[in-house]
């Protein structure tokens, strides 16, 4: 099996890379790359993201044709592909960090700065928070209700359709921070750098 | 619930943990990878890297020690000390990092902060301000604590997030070795005045010190390096000290 990391330059994937790599042992084999006939024809995609979501979807656009690769992928031949913070972000189909950003569609939705009432709440949302799982995903199995997981961002991804939610995290209001649509999923925290429980969400997607 | 982080900090000089955690079943008491790994199985919930290599020769150890770490931690990593530059951070980056911390070039030429942040994201850029007390208020101190910079630490703190920065490293210059606990007020202070993140350091000498930090402190994040060393306390103790006061861990 191959699962490919688009490797897009949208900052900082070592983490993504070596976490995978950690699951994965030799049985799958983890490709890095933005070459679109190798994520053709790979099993899995894992779109990692970092830093805002216009420079993420800047750099996926800068790649010919890189769009249209993933959205045949995943909405034409409904093939498993893992957003990850910004990754799933982009799934909206506007962003509003920096300037009003288009992004991919795939889920209706839009992206925006997390309500610090007044300062009450310090954006970064950075550390340890828990998970409240709100359905069954696949990328969830044995993995506890109210487990932490590492997040770091201060926006967060509002769905239309609140059915695709499969978790939420608590932080000024309830964040989504996990989605599943079909083939899609999603997570608004790292589990690259959420320890054994992170890695073990990883497994389940290689596994799906 | 967001939970307070406790971070053990490992300083790192050539390569080689300079004080370590004294244990037993250790083979190599200076490696800082199986030292890190010992902390994140023990429930760390972020590992951080000072690097405090003297020399230009040997400023590429880290980089090797970085690239290890990342492939066995699979919690946040922050490496500190020495960085200058936009490339420096690139390079720590791609060795595995997950933030950098920014000291003395961020008292220098704050547009390191600005540009790094816009490049790679402010999730990944702290920035460490070294402060110490000076009559009524705090400086900021560089070249780890050796130059008065005369800036004000409070003023600089705000300028720092409105640069980009992710989050604040926040030492007592005063405290750090002392074992007598943080600078509250310091710490209160810049966490008051900013909207991001603060991570207290510098004097932790016993774990009521670090429910200080964050109870009085209002830190975030609570760093903490000699009361892990010497095998005084464990994360796991320190986790459950805390919560037993009714502070928020992972547990």
């Amino acid at each position: 099996m191959n699962v490919t990391i688009v490797d897009y330059n949208s900052g900082n994937i070592s983490s993504v890379i070596n976490s995978f790599k950690e699951v994965a042992k030799d049985k799958v084999n983890i490709e890095v790359t933005s070459d679109l006939s190798k994520i053709k024809s790979s099993d899995k995609v894992v779109l990692p993201g970092q830093g805002s979501f216009k420079s993420c979807v800047d750099a996926l656009n800068k790649i010919n044709g890189l769009v249209d690769t993933l959205s045949e992928f995943a909405i034409n031949n409904k093939k498993p592909l893992l957003g990850i913070c910004v990754g799933l972000q982009m799934f909206a189909d506007v962003g509003f960090e920096e300037i009003e950003t288009k992004g991919l569609g795939w889920i209706s939705g839009k992206v925006s700065k997390i309500d610090n009432q007044n300062g009450k709440y310090k954006l970064p949302h950075i550390g340890w928070n828990e998970i409240n799982i709100t359905k069954d995903s696949k990328i969830f199995k044995d993995i506890e209700n109210k487990s932490h997981m590492y997040f770091v961002h201060s926006y967060e991804f509002i769905p239309e359709d609140k059915n695709v939610v499969s978790a939420t995290t608590d932080y000024s209001s309830n964040i989504v921070c996990s989605v599943e649509k079909e083939n899609i999923f999603g997570t608004q925290f790292h589990p690259e750098k959420s320890d054994k429980i992170g890695l073990k969400i990883i497994d389940n997607f290689i596994n799906l | 619930m967001l939970k307070n982080r406790i971070i053990p900090c490992l300083d790192v000089k050539n390569g080689r943990v300079v004080k370590g955690i004294n244990f037993v079943d250790l083979q190599d008491a200076g490696d800082p990878v199986e030292q890190a790994k010992i902390y994140s199985d023990g429930g760390a919930d972020e590992i951080c890297f000072l690097d405090i290599t003297a020399s230009n020769e040997n400023r590429d150890t880290i980089y090797n020690v970085v690239e290890k770490t990342s492939k066995k931690c699979f919690v946040p990593l922050t490496v500190g000390g020495g960085v200058r530059s936009v490339e420096d951070i690139n390079k720590l980056l791609n060795c595995g990092a997950d933030k950098v911390s920014i000291n003395t070039a961020a008292v220098q030429n704050p547009e390191v902060v600005v540009e790094s942040s816009k490049k790679f994201g402010s999730q990944c850029i702290v920035v460490a301000i070294d402060a110490k007390k000076n009559g009524d208020k705090w400086e900021i101190f560089t070249h780890g604590g050796r130059n008065n910079t005369g800036t004000d630490a409070i003023e600089f703190a705000k300028k720092m997030e409105n640069s980009g920065a992710g989050e604040l490293l926040v030492t007592s210059m005063d405290r750090d070795g002392t074992q007598v606990g943080y600078d509250i007020d310091l710490m209160s202070k810049i966490s008051s005045i900013v909207n991001i993140p603060v991570i207290a350091s510098g004097g932790v000498g016993n774990l009521d010190h670090l429910v200080d930090g964050i109870k009085l402190g209002n830190a975030s994040a609570v760093l903490a390096a000699s009361i892990f060393h010497y095998g005084k306390h464990s994360v796991k103790e320190a986790k459950e000290y805390l919560d037993s006061k009714g502070i928020p861990v992972r547990i």
